[in-house]
């Protein structure tokens, strides 16, 4: 009986973890927290068992992260016994970086892209693990799984090395380094189907609750702290609603549902009609913003 | 009720949880499109999602903006624009990488590898292809099966595509003539019969209009088989074939977590696996049985083909990474000489005699490849003469390793038998390989082991043997430093041997020319040459331009370590050019030398020479010296 596609898609993420362990020199994960890293953690314990993963977790912070996850994120790297490397970008914060007035672009490129870059040089590490997915985005769709950046961590997407069969080719001059993304093949819905079957753990936001918003250009904007400045007659109420991505919550719509069930969730999911990355402010900026933000060392 | 309603009526009735179970029993199939823009393959892909609905609203409502702003569709939605991905591409209007998209359907999921068409992008054709279970070639009903078609058909077969589909397309063009797409099917069929494809379908499609795709259309009553989205549910999956193949498991990592547990983990690539089967690890040959398989799940009774597992064995046998583990009654092959198709990838040509570095699954070694026996034109399968292989260059030659590795032939398991050629200054894949069969002189030329060796050989000599490597431009004072480094060396009652560039062109390589592949072979006879001569315990001077740092590199990896010494004879490139002693210069200037290392062919800088000499400010007397004096310091020589 041949492999389903879930025990397919695990086991060619699995194989890839081992490549990349097997012939980089210091490999670390980056760990966002989102149900993308959750599958990704996950299946680096099953890769590596009985051993523990041999990488630390990397959390770039941007400091905006909604409360619950970094209550999860603690969580997560106590009950695995893993290490985790939280960075943030120090230079950012002396300047007050702040995505209420420095608006998305530029809190995402100082906070996210150089602190990316800053934490890999910092700590030396060569190999990255990413969860991104080919599904999310055009220009995903023709990243290789094994993606090699410049000493100045840019990515040329007209020099990418051809992946077959199953062989990567990891290869690379010092002070070169190579993000990898195992979760390549997979889509939203085989996240949500593989969390299931896994029962692995995810955040609660995922999962619809009362919660106090706001309604801004259009999304529904959490009130996660008390340093989201309220527009004159902003009234945060309180309304049922769920995240289907997460990220820092001022960029962060959430949606009104009644989801507040894992299978509550896929069943929504089959439903909808809007894809996951509307609910990011980041995307809507440039045309071909990804590629561009990618170019630049954005994961 | 459009495709959308009636799944959302399916979802919103249905019991999830029995969705789910039906969903963790769907297959997978990895599919190609190949074809050009013009033939309609983006829409046909763009249909297949848009069916499938995996389109979202958002996603829908940008590609009806960008169908307004730059589609060729008129008002209509054009498809191809959701799959051209990066910005550079939809303004050329073309796709130049593969790109991967994702659908499923009630029995399975499917990951479409969309590759471009034409003959630049074949390396992108063939990547793609390697991973397929199915290709789906796409014809113009109007135009019929083209060139491109038949290169289409002979690159899915030359990488084991079993299962092709040929989609008429554009039909509603041909006010759907079944007269049309008989001639097509039946020209496209005698040709697949030619390249031994032995499952063809062929189907009356538009994508554009959605006839067939789905549903069978109304329009071509008379066609009977299935539509597209009917054969892609239904077609075999090459995995069901290689479950059958002997048990293979290329070793990724060994695991260590602890002093009791030493375990293999890897990815079943062919057949099953139970404990207390016996296996054979290759290319070794030690035998023993699996004691588990060890998953986080809990141990396993079987893994069968495409799982990622550990293995533990009964015996502590040494295996490390790069073994294959197998069936010990079907064990892979095992040899360091083979006869393969090599696909080209860079820019840069393949040249004979060059070491790449090859990896086949988790094992890498060195590799250089013979010249070409031929060369497939892609477009007429015909086989042509050629010295290397340019970019997207297709030909069979011999691949030699620096050690046995284990093997299978392509045809019989893509994974033991499929390998990337990997350049070993930039890093980049440069081709990709096919192995057919072991050379039998692999088989029967064993290593003699001698019982004088070159220690022995050295000892009588009182001396070292080593190998001191001038290079340096024409004219840049190699010959001369070289000749009087032998002339001190041999004063001191010491054994040497100069072999000098255009000496040796006299005898062993005068069927050389200078073209960058002879070049490359002309290193590396010499080099083979000095390797013998250290073996003898001589010490070797060669002098020679050799210009390209990977050769020099291969000279270096032929003897022991510490045994090479490079010698950069660094003058600059005017006043080599002042100097000229041969006069070679002023004939390359005026024309009549071609590929004249410094003008029209580069010279590669060393970038740790064991000794630097700069004759700007160094006599040859000095240089001589100071090479000694260098030699002795390392050991190489005793001092006087």
């Amino acid at each position: 009986m041949p492999l389903n596609h879930l025990a397919h898609l695990e086991a060619e993420a699995i194989h890839i973890m081992r490549e990349v362990v097997a012939e980089a020199e210091k490999p670390v994960m980056l760990y966002s927290i989102g149900k993308d890293s959750s599958v990704m953690l996950h299946l680096a314990v099953k890769a590596f068992h009985p051993a523990k993963p041999p990488f630390p977790l990397l959390h770039v912070d941007t400091t905006w992260k909604f409360r619950e996850m970094y209550e999860f994120r603690d969580r997560m790297a106590k009950e695995l016994g893993l290490d985790l490397i939280v960075h943030v970008n120090g230079d950012g914060l002396k300047m007050n970086i702040n995505p209420f007035v420095h608006g998305s672009t530029i809190h995402t490129d100082v906070m996210k892209t150089q602190a990316l870059k800053q934490a890999l040089d910092t700590y030396g590490f060569d190999a990255a693990f990413g969860g991104a997915r080919r599904d999310e985005e055009k220009s995903r769709a023709k990243e290789r799984i094994f993606s090699f950046r410049s000493s100045q961590h840019h990515w040329d997407p007209k020099n990418q090395r051809p992946e077959l069969w199953r062989i990567y080719n990891c290869r690379k001059h010092p002070r070169e380094t190579v993000r990898i993304f195992p979760l390549s093949n997979w889509t939203e819905l085989d996240v949500w189907q593989y969390i299931h079957r896994e029962r692995i753990s995810v955040v609660p936001l995922y999962f619809a609750k009362e919660r106090p918003v706001v309604t801004r250009n259009g999304a529904l904007i959490m009130v996660d702290d008390d340093r989201m400045p309220l527009e004159a007659g902003e009234v945060p109420v309180m309304r049922r609603v769920r995240f289907r991505t997460l990220g820092c919550y001022p960029l962060t719509g959430a949606i009104e549902s009644g989801a507040d069930t894992l299978t509550g969730i896929i069943q929504e999911m089959l439903l909808t009609r809007t894809s996951e990355r509307q609910g990011r402010v980041i995307d809507h900026d440039v045309t071909a913003s990804m590629e561009k933000k990618k170019q630049e060392g954005y994961f | 009720m459009d495709a959308f309603s009636a799944r959302r009526a399916e979802f919103a009735a249905a019991d999830i949880e029995q969705y789910l179970r039906a969903q963790e029993s769907k297959g997978l199939l990895r599919f190609i499109t190949c074809g050009s823009v013009d033939d309609g393959k983006s829409t046909l892909i763009g249909r297949l999602l848009y069916e499938a609905n995996v389109l979202f609203e958002d996603q829908l409502a940008a590609l009806e903006a960008d169908s307004k702003k730059v589609g060729t569709q008129g008002d209509g939605l054009d498809f191809a624009l959701l799959l051209d991905g990066l910005s550079a591409e939809r303004e050329q209007g073309i796709t130049i990488d593969v790109a991967y998209r994702f659908f499923s359907t009630a029995t399975r999921k499917f990951i479409v590898a969309d590759t471009p068409g034409h003959e630049q992008y074949t390396r992108n054709m063939v990547t793609g292809a390697s991973t397929a279970d199915a290709a789906i070639l796409l014809v113009d009903a109007r135009k019929g099966v083209l060139t491109q078609t038949r290169r289409h058909a002979y690159l899915a077969s030359l990488l084991g595509i079993r299962q092709v589909l040929l989609a008429v397309n554009k039909m509603d063009l041909v006010e759907y003539s079944q007269k049309t797409f008989v001639a097509i099917d039946d020209e496209f069929r005698a040709f697949a019969r030619h390249i031994g494809l032995e499952h063809v379908s062929c189907i009356p499609v538009s994508a554009l209009k959605g006839d067939n795709i789905l549903a069978l259309s109304d329009k071509t009553q008379w066609y009977h088989g299935p539509t597209v989205m009917g054969y892609l549910e239904t077609v075999e999956v090459d995995r069901a074939r290689v479950e059958t193949a002997p048990f293979r498991l290329p070793v990724q990592w060994v695991s260590r977590p602890h002093a009791d547990f030493r375990g293999f983990a890897g990815t079943v690539v062919s057949g099953t696996v139970r404990p207390g089967d016996r296996i054979r690890v290759q290319p070794s040959g030690r035998e023993s049985r699996v004691a588990r398989i060890v998953t986080y799940d809990g141990d396993l009774a079987e893994a069968v083909s495409g799982q990622s597992i550990t293995l533990t064995l009964a015996d502590e046998i040494d295996v490390s990474r790069g073994d294959v583990i197998c069936a010990a009654d079907a064990p892979t092959g095992v040899a360091d000489q083979f006869d393969a198709t090599v696909i080209w990838m860079s820019d840069h040509p393949m040249l004979p005699g060059r070491p790449y570095w090859l990896k086949l699954g988790t094992k890498t070694v060195t590799a250089s490849l013979g010249h070409p026996k031929y060369r497939v034109n892609v477009n007429t399968l015909e086989h042509l003469a050629a010295k290397k292989l340019e970019l997207n260059e297709i030909g069979v030659c011999n691949v030699a390793v620096d050690r046995p590795i284990a093997f299978d032939p392509y045809k019989e398991n893509r994974d033991t038998g499929g390998f990337v050629l990997i350049d070993r200054l930039s890093n980049d894949t440069v081709g990709a390989g096919l192995l057919h069969f072991a050379l039998r002189r692999s088989h029967n030329i064993h290593w003699q082991a001698t019982d004088v060796n070159k220690q022995a050989r050295s000892a009588q000599k009182r001396q070292k043997a080593c190998l001191l490597w001038f290079t340096g431009l024409s004219g840049a004072g190699k010959s001369t430093i070289a000749n009087l480094v032998e002339r001190k060396l041999h004063g001191r009652g010491l054994h040497t041997y100069l072999l000098d560039g255009d000496n040796v062109r006299h005898g062993l390589n005068k069927d050389l020319g200078f073209t960058e592949e002879d070049r490359v072979e002309n290193i590396r006879r010499v080099s083979e040459v000095a390797r013998l001569m250290v073996d003898a315990g001589l010490i070797v001077l060669v002098s020679f331009i050799s210009p390209f740092r990977s050769e020099r590199r291969m000279a270096r990896g032929l003897v022991d370590d510490g045994e090479f010494i490079e010698i950069f004879v660094d003058t600059p490139l005017a006043v080599a050019e002042e100097r000229d002693p041969k006069g070679l210069y002023k004939k390359a200037r005026r024309g009549e030398l071609k590929n004249f290392t410094g003008l029209d062919s580069p010279y590669e800088r060393p970038e740790h020479p064991e000794i630097r000499i700069d004759t700007t400010v160094n006599t040859p007397e000095n240089a001589a010296d100071l090479i000694i004096r260098t030699l002795e310091q390392r050991g190489a020589v005793d001092p006087v």
